[in-house]
């Protein structure tokens, strides 16, 4: 086990740019695969026109999880190799995460009033998403609670691992407890005329979380540079 | 032999914790009384109908436990911040993983001492009527204490070293403890009825299973987690 010695980065060096063009591929792409799927969609039998909300819905509860599976790994390859990067990765994939947890709630909501009639239901996957989203929560409260760098890392690191261990538990216990939501939208679940623009959309959002999530993280190497400058001055460097 | 050595040491973590607060016992006393404030409270809010208040009780009792035991935990590692005592401590030779040991039992004793006094208040004011399976009963608590104490001693580690102790325990244990509560409180619920659907041991063994999957994890944890 190394000791506890922050892995310094080279101390002024820039993290590298987050190239522009992933940026323009994810907007374009979203913009055309929810173009795509509203023009080309019918009407749902029962839904109606509220069956577009899926489009954004669905991909956003699955860029939830594969944001979630990034916390969870870099966290465990922090507490192994201890370098400061892994942290503020994990860091950055859990707040895209948590924004899209929150982007799903309330989708599902918005979509649930119509549908259900209410807007909320104690149903298991609703009840274990909102869990989730607070679990979320907990995470990026201890990081915004603790100061020293090297200790914020080792405690999220942890959390981040321990409450990732507990999503299938959570899931399986409140499936366990009720079971009212219809089965959950996937390629295989929908009509021909709807699975083009779930994919397409999928695809479009996950280029999203990738660039938020690298931009995120971007902004943290940035931070963490303009802090080791800092101490560096006030060490009586230059 | 080395475990002997290990287990001595778990145990003198333990006693020196159950014997600060044998010494100043107001810890203790203001933790069940909060416990047992929050049952009277949740009767006002949910009563005075008793058949109400006795299909509520298995919840409240849980939530009152779980609100106080947060007190609990934070306090297990709030004394050894005045001078420096965590750092000495870490400096003793020895496993590290002993001193969260030493600490979950300490707690571990501390807690079940609060909760059999906040479901004994519970059962009397919430009107619970004991069936023949109480054992079964008493075994659900005790798992749900375990999953609880484990947890707990394990975030307030950390937690209790953060610039919002208060706020930041629960924030962090109350979500992980989702399972462990329906698991526990359904289970209790259906032994308190009639169990007609046989429910309860598939929410035991869940239970179980949750207990020995986070004790496993935070002890590999702690370690990373102790370090000054």
């Amino acid at each position: 086990m190394p000791a506890s010695t922050p892995s310094s980065d080279p101390v002024l060096a820039p993290p590298p740019r987050t190239s522009l063009w992933l940026g323009l591929a994810s907007v374009i792409a979203l913009v055309t695969a929810q173009t795509h799927a509203i023009l080309t969609s019918p009407p749902d039998a029962d839904m109606g026109h509220l069956q577009k909300i899926m489009y954004v819905h669905v991909p956003a509860a699955w860029m939830t999880f594969i944001a979630f599976f990034v916390v969870l790994v870099f966290s465990v390859r922090y507490l192994w190799q201890r370098r400061e990067n892994d942290d503020l990765l994990a860091a950055s994939a859990a707040e895209v995460g948590a924004t899209f947890n929150g982007l799903t709630l309330m989708l599902g909501m918005i979509w649930g009033r119509p549908a259900w009639g209410v807007w909320w239901v104690w149903d298991a996957r609703l009840t274990s998403t909102l869990v989730l989203f607070l679990i979320f929560v907990g995470y990026l409260a201890l990081r915004a609670f603790v100061d020293d760098t090297d200790q914020r890392a080792r405690w999220s690191a942890a959390v981040g691992a321990i409450g990732a261990i507990n999503v299938p538990i959570v899931y399986m216990s409140v499936t366990w407890w009720r079971t009212l939501h219809q089965p959950p939208s996937s390629p295989a679940t929908l009509d021909a005329a709807y699975t083009l623009g779930l994919r397409l959309n999928a695809i479009a959002l996950l280029l999203v979380l990738i660039y938020f999530i690298r931009k995120r993280y971007e902004i943290a190497r940035l931070e963490r540079a303009t802090e080791h400058a800092a101490e560096a001055v006030a060490m009586g460097g230059r | 032999m080395a475990w002997r050595e290990d287990w001595r040491r778990v145990r003198a973590i333990a006693r020196k914790d159950l014997t600060t607060e044998l010494r100043g016992k107001a810890g203790f006393n203001a933790v069940v009384s909060l416990g047992v404030t929050i049952l009277v409270l949740l009767g006002l809010a949910l009563g005075p109908d008793a058949e109400a208040l006795r299909n509520a009780a298995v919840g409240a009792v849980w939530l009152a436990t779980l609100f106080s035991a947060v007190l609990a935990f934070n306090r297990s590692f709030q004394v050894e911040l005045e001078s420096g005592a965590l750092e000495s401590l870490l400096q003793y030779p020895g496993p590290r993983w002993t001193i969260y040991a030493g600490k979950l039992l300490g707690n571990l004793i501390f807690v079940t001492l609060m909760v059999a006094i906040v479901v004994a208040v519970g059962v009397v004011l919430f009107g619970v009527r004991i069936p023949d399976t109480w054992p079964t009963l008493l075994g659900i608590l005790a798992l749900g204490i375990v999953g609880l104490v484990v947890l707990g001693t394990f975030y307030a580690s950390m937690a209790s070293r953060s610039r919002a102790r208060e706020v930041l325990l629960p924030l962090l244990l109350f979500p992980m403890l989702v399972p462990l509560l329906l698991a526990a409180a359904t289970a209790s619920k259906a032994l308190l009825g009639a169990d007609l659907m046989h429910e309860a041991s598939a929410w035991i063994r869940l239970l179980a299973a949750y207990d020995l999957v986070f004790l496993i994890a935070t002890f590999l944890a702690f370690e990373h987690v102790i370090e000054a």
